[in-house]
């Protein structure tokens, strides 16, 4: 099983940025009311951030790194590793991470790459990150992550169109003597991989004649196989049956009681999702299980750390046990357990 | 927990649906014919059972009933395996 108990590393600091653009639910052209209340109700989305055609994720991973870096008033110089996380990068090569490194102003010796995953990306990325550190000579390290959600979905498909938001995030780690261990549980089933899948452009499926093609697969759903494809009902049976059992056996690896748990971040998938989560782990206090859903939609691998930094900044002043778990797409999921020691949480950024 | 019965079954999963007028869907109602039906109704039909029931139905299980009855139906079998 892949368990870990990961020493002498510290989360130091979280910024988050979205773009200025709001869609409203209630302005989705292709819902009828009844619809519209619907979700608003169920999936809990009132409104989300778009961003421009010019704005990719890692213009906004980028604004919300230097933020931190100020914040933290952190040397670049040493800055010696930069993960960037997304499944929306900006070319199909070079990595994205690479190209940071150098507009960030990072030395040559940082060690930069790219991490292709989508809901589950976070617990993914700062595992992997604080291994690095702990069994290493990089002493600080940046976790760049996010997701333009809305390049991938046609506005004519109800299934997918309303549901996500787009947002980039950055997390700051560093070597700490007396950080408290960091426990993961992390997983993957790739008999879900056609549950959220775009078909073409990679290199199973190239580009083809009727690539960019909008057909209708369903009443309420046109798409081209460009565009994100999305089974609700899979993704919620998978959620169902794998997230809780991730997060008990985690918690039972690290010795760690239920109650001990300050806040229990979960990814905003869908609030009907994540509810039903809430209760089949017996979290009780509806308060410990913060939602930034109902403003930003599902914004990907960003969605904890945006909800550490929209719902829960001033808390982030005191020490707080937090249980992190990203799930979804692949299917890939994991959590985590994690002490903030007072960490910087910057100001939400809108660009 | 006591088991609900199909009664109990039928009003407590209209309760979960918007704008229905209550006693609208009866034990035989086919779920796909209630009025302004969509994908999220199968979603709250999920979430509904799992809380309930501790069952998580897939996309299969939906697939092959068509009533609240044989919803219903598919839950006690499930619980007695």
């Amino acid at each position: 099983m892949a368990l870990f108990k990961t020493l002498n590393v510290s989360v130091k600091g979280i910024s988050a940025c979205v773009p200025k653009e709001k869609l409203l639910t209630r302005e989705y052209e292709y819902f009828n009311e009844a619809e519209k209340d619907l979700f608003i109700k169920s999936v809990g989305i009132e409104e989300r951030r778009v961003a421009s055609r010019e704005i990719t994720t890692s213009d906004m991973c980028f604004v919300a790194a230097e933020k931190l870096i100020k914040e933290l008033k952190w040397d670049k110089q040493e800055i010696d590793c930069l993960i960037f996380v997304s499944q929306s990068a900006d070319y199909f090569l070079p990595a994205t991470s690479i190209i940071l490194q150098h507009r960030l102003g990072l030395s040559k010796h940082t060690m930069a790459f790219d991490v292709n995953l989508g809901c589950s990306g976070y617990i993914y990325g700062l595992q992997l990150l604080s291994n690095l550190i702990s069994t290493s000579q990089i002493k600080k390290g940046l976790l760049l992550v996010g997701d333009k959600s809305s390049l991938s979905t046609h506005i004519e498909d109800k299934s997918t169109y309303p549901l996500f938001g787009d947002a980039g995030t950055a997390t700051a780690l560093e070597y700490d003597v007396n950080g408290a261990p960091v426990y993961f549980n992390l997983q993957s089933d790739g008999s879900g991989e056609d549950a959220i899948k775009i078909l073409d452009g990679g290199a199973r499926n190239e580009v083809r004649d009727d690539t960019f093609e909008i057909k209708e697969i369903e009443p309420g759903i046109k798409r081209s196989r460009r565009h994100l494809q999305l089974n609700g009902i899979d993704i919620f049976n998978f959620a169902l049956k794998e997230v809780a059992p991730n997060v008990n056996d985690l918690l039972q690896f690290a010795g760690t009681e239920k109650n001990a748990i300050d806040y229990f971040i979960f990814h905003q998938a869908n609030k009907l999702i994540n509810e039903s989560v809430r209760k089949k782990l017996k979290v009780l206090e509806k308060e410990k299980v913060p939602y930034s859903i109902n403003f930003f939609g599902n914004t990907s691998s960003a969605s904890i750390p945006l909800t550490i930094v929209t719902e829960i900044k001033k808390e982030m002043q005191q020490p707080k046990k937090m249980l992190l778990s990203g799930f979804g797409v692949g299917y890939s999921w994991g959590s985590c357990i994690i002490d903030f020691d007072k960490i910087i949480c910057c100001d939400l950024i809108e660009i | 927990m006591d088991m609900m019965d199909l009664e109990e079954f039928t009003k407590n999963l209209e309760a979960e649906f918007e704008d229905i007028e209550p006693g609208t869907i009866a034990p035989v109602t086919n779920y796909r014919d209630i009025k302004g039906w969509s994908s999220m109704y199968a979603l709250i039909i999920i979430a509904f059972v799992d809380t309930h029931f501790d069952i998580a139905l897939n996309a299969d299980d939906l697939k092959s009933s068509q009533t609240i009855q044989d919803l219903y139906k598919i839950i006690l079998d499930r619980k007695k395996s």
